[in-house]
């Protein structure tokens, strides 16, 4: 593998090809936020929180680091007005889910977004799908899926799958951003239980 | 049928065919695309099959049921050939009369032709049409000429000349610069150049490559590309195959939507015709190419008209966009190399290589080349499929082929691009059609919607009309389009119905910004379109909702009261008995008065006031007068009026 001069924030690097810009950035020290992001997990691209500013041939434009591919000479901005506006108002849209998740709070506190600005619809979820994926990529078990599209899109566990593989694996648990999915987990594997699941699932 | 195994034995099978065919014996051809058969085409064409056998002609007349002409606002439409005799509106009914005034006695049946309603000019021939002769019909013009599943009678029109000629004359470098010189532009909507895709894949190092056609065509109220595989399939086929070649391809898709049963019938069968005679399969004509095309349905999502999403719905998986830093042409299908190209694109390509670049360049502006398709629909005389050539101007579409604006109303916008596009206003009538200069005035080419609106249309509702759509069709993987889009919903529906705020303009901007900028795919960057366009060219009407909480076209129905003019009802009882919900009192000889209350705003009582009258109206941004007291609401001439 070869590798690929670029610079970001002004220092110049170089990451193996084709890894991602967030991935090189991360690996050199610079911050940028993410929620759908893992490494055991194929790049999303979801979230669009680690949206930077990429110069390419003198253009500047937003792309989202954890699935844009370092590319020779690049110049990327990790942080602007244009990439904190825009951050901002995705914590917005989703603290209207989630209003106390912790991690979506401290972003909200960093980039003074008001958690307040959009009606609330506490669905806890924010779609970040790393349960989703991580059962699916990680543990090959697929006991967890997203259902509907666009804004009716959500989590759900497949109760015969619950019943036969979650309750010594739970891996999934402390991925969630919102515990959106623990909710989630318990109300199926209610449904599928005559043992009441919530008495014991206590650590 | 033997397969062809030769560019000779092509030639010789198609003498064949036209041998047979007599030019001169009558062919009566009914368009049996859906639209027609919509309004009956299915039993205008058995009643001529009846009446012919009743006469005895069999011998005589030809009958076949064709594609789609495009002027599906007087269908079903008959076009009887070598006269080329077009009859409009043809109902079973029609069909004796027909068989025996023109089919026998070579009459022109009068009340079945064409009327120009403005000039009162008929008009006998297809050609003389004005919907017809304003247009520049390369593609479409087939469709009436043909069976729709007869491989015979589209080689009958020269079909897969320009396969022969590309496997046999050309190499596929060739090939590339022919398309190349075109500058032939993606119909489906982005306007990106074909030839440069094609070559992208071309030169990528995978060996396997794919083609596909996207016919996952899912605007409101487009149907271009129905209309041509529907109409001439074969057409489409051979343009995926001279893809195919180029690029070095030996497996193509066509990805059809579920809801175009016709579309998927009717490729299946060229398909199968085209195997059968050697165009599919190994060893095509003796050309050592080999190539395959399968059918694959989408399952109804508007979202898999995105070539990334189709993609991974053709892999088996949820139609969910891709991030396309990568382009697809470089890895796409499979993660390998796939040219993907709109029906319309492809349509295109036997054109340019049987007659050749420059003759395609003579059609269109500097830097959209061609003719392109569009639905004209809407608030429009004549709706239907034009395929115009580039250019030419919105105010020639819309007034010379579409014939204006019914019922005397005044043009207020038009809108193309489908959900993804904007609406124009009349100070942007002649815009000359085009990619660059669409995209410049704040709307774009799209796939080929055309949507005429009239001064009764409320430009906020169509907003929220758009993003209504997208918001329901969006996948829901990326933050912006799935939260950003309902956002915006959420306040354009608020403000047509009467809760608009202050600072609701500015936080639309705000999201349509972040909107467009960082979502994942074409839908979502495109999707604050609708709103941004109408508030670029219609702010006033915004504010208008807003701050006095009028709708300006009368049309938001929690903005408007209808309200009964007590110096004009002359107490004829039409709307009090037509209400349906009892909110009209009064009498024979009383002054009818609207309960504001029980008004459900369902516009009958406007309807069915008689115009002489023209007492009740709408009001929006005022209060609705008091009722006039009850000793004032008798009137003596009353009576006459019932």
């Amino acid at each position: 593998m070869s590798k690929i001069p670029l610079i970001i924030d002004g220092k110049e690097i170089e990451a193996e090809e084709g890894i991602s810009v967030l991935e090189a950035a991360r690996s050199e020290g610079f911050e940028i936020p993410s929620l759908c992001h893992h490494d055991k997990l194929e790049s999303y691209g979801a979230c669009r929180i680690c949206t930077v500013e990429a110069e390419i041939n003198g253009r500047s434009k937003l792309v989202v680091s954890c699935v844009y591919p370092v590319e020779k000479n690049l110049v990327v901005t990790t942080r602007s007005e244009k990439v904190d506006r825009a951050r901002r108002l995705i914590l917005e849209l989703l603290l209207s889910h989630a209003p106390d998740s912790e991690q979506l709070r401290n972003l909200a506190d960093e980039y003074g977004a008001n958690k307040d600005r959009f009606e609330k619809e506490p669905s806890f979820c924010i779609h970040c799908g790393l349960c989703v994926r991580y059962c699916a990529e990680v543990k090959g078990k697929h006991a967890v899926g997203f259902i509907n599209r666009g804004s009716s899109r959500e989590i759900n566990f497949i109760p015969e799958l619950v019943a036969s593989e979650c309750w010594n694996c739970k891996e999934c648990f402390p991925l969630c951003p919102t515990s959106a999915l623990q909710a989630a987990y318990v109300f199926t594997a209610a449904q599928v239980s005559t043992t009441p699941v919530f008495e014991e699932d206590t650590n | 049928m033997p397969r062809i195994n030769s560019p000779d034995e092509l030639e010789k099978i198609r003498n064949e065919i036209l041998s047979q065919k007599d030019t001169n014996k009558p062919c009566i051809s009914i368009c049996a695309g859906t639209g027609c058969l919509a309004c009956g085409a299915a039993e205008v064409i058995a009643a001529f099959k009846e009446e012919i056998e009743k006469q005895g002609l069999e011998a005589d007349v030809d009958t076949k049921g064709t594609g789609c002409p495009g002027f599906c606002e007087r269908g079903p439409i008959v076009v009887i050939y070598p006269e080329e005799i077009c009859y409009l509106q043809v109902k079973p009914e029609d069909v004796p009369e027909i068989i025996a005034q023109t089919i026998k006695e070579n009459k022109v049946l009068e009340r079945l032709i064409y009327l120009d309603p403005s000039t009162n000019e008929s008009a006998t021939r297809e050609s003389e049409i004005p919907f017809y002769n304003n247009q520049e019909r390369l593609i479409i013009s087939n469709n009436i000429k043909i069976d729709s599943k007869s491989i015979e009678d589209y080689l009958a029109i020269g079909g897969y000349s320009a396969l022969k000629k590309v496997l046999f004359q050309m190499t596929p470098e060739q090939v590339l610069e022919e398309v190349k010189k075109t500058n032939l532009r993606g119909r489906g909507g982005g306007g990106f150049p074909a030839a440069l895709k094609w070559e992208g894949s071309r030169n990528a190092p995978e060996p396997e490559k794919y083609v596909i056609v996207n016919a996952d065509e899912g605007d409101p109220g487009a149907f271009m590309d129905r209309a041509l595989l529907e109409g001439n399939p074969h057409l489409i086929l051979e343009g995926l195959m001279i893809g195919a070649y180029t690029i070095g391809a030996r497996e193509g898709y066509i990805y059809v939507r579920q809801e175009y049963p016709l579309a998927v019938e009717n490729v299946k069968i060229a398909i199968k015709q085209a195997e059968e005679y050697g165009f599919l399969g190994n060893n095509i004509l003796g050309s050592e190419f080999d190539f395959n095309v399968k059918v694959h349905q989408g399952a109804g999502a508007f979202v898999c008209g995105e070539s990334t999403a189709l993609m991974t719905a053709l892999e088996g998986r949820a139609g969910e966009p891709r991030p396309k830093y990568i382009r697809s042409n470089i890895r796409g299908l499979w993660e390998k190399p796939t040219v993907l190209n709109n029906v319309e694109t492809w349509a295109n390509v036997p054109l340019i290589l049987n007659n050749g670049a420059d003759w395609f360049n003579s059609y269109g502006t500097d830097r959209s080349k061609g003719t392109k398709i569009f639905s004209l629909v809407g608030k429009i005389n004549n709706t239907g499929l034009v395929e115009i050539p580039m250019g030419m101007t919105l105010r020639e579409i819309i007034y010379k082929v579409g014939g204006g604006i019914p019922g005397n109303k005044m043009f207020k916008a038009v809108q193309t691009g489908g959900p993804s596009g904007g609406c124009l206003p009349d100070s942007m009538l002649d815009l000359k059609v085009s990619f660059d200069e669409l995209t410049e005035a704040g709307s774009m080419m799209g796939s080929g919607g055309m949507i005429v609106m009239d001064e009764e249309t409320c430009m906020v509702d169509v907003a929220r009309y758009f993003l209504d759509f997208l918001s329901d069709e969006s996948c829901g993987k990326c933050v912006p389009c799935r939260e950003g889009v309902k956002q915006m919903l959420k306040i354009l529906t608020n403000i047509t119905q009467g809760r608009g705020q202050a600072g609701d303009i500015e936080l639309l901007e705000e999201l349509g910004e972040v909107i467009k900028g960082i979502s994942l795919c074409a839908l979502g960057q495109t999707a604050p379109n609708p709103f941004l366009s109408t508030l670029k060219y219609f702010r006033e009407e915004y504010e208008a909702h807003i701050k006095d909480k009028k709708c300006p076209a009368l049309y938001c129905k929690e903005l408007i009261s209808y309200y009964i003019d007590p110096e004009k009802c002359q107490a004829c009882m039409a709307c009090l008995k037509k209400c349906p919900s009892d909110a009209v009192t009064g009498g024979k000889k009383t002054i009818h008065i609207i309960d504001q209350d029980k008004c459900t705003k369902c516009n009958t009582c406007l309807d069915v006031c008689p115009p002489r009258f023209n007492a009740v109206r709408k009001i929006s941004g005022e209060p609705v007068p008091p009722p006039i007291p009850e000793e004032e609401r008798t009137i003596a001439r009353g009576s006459k009026e019932k």
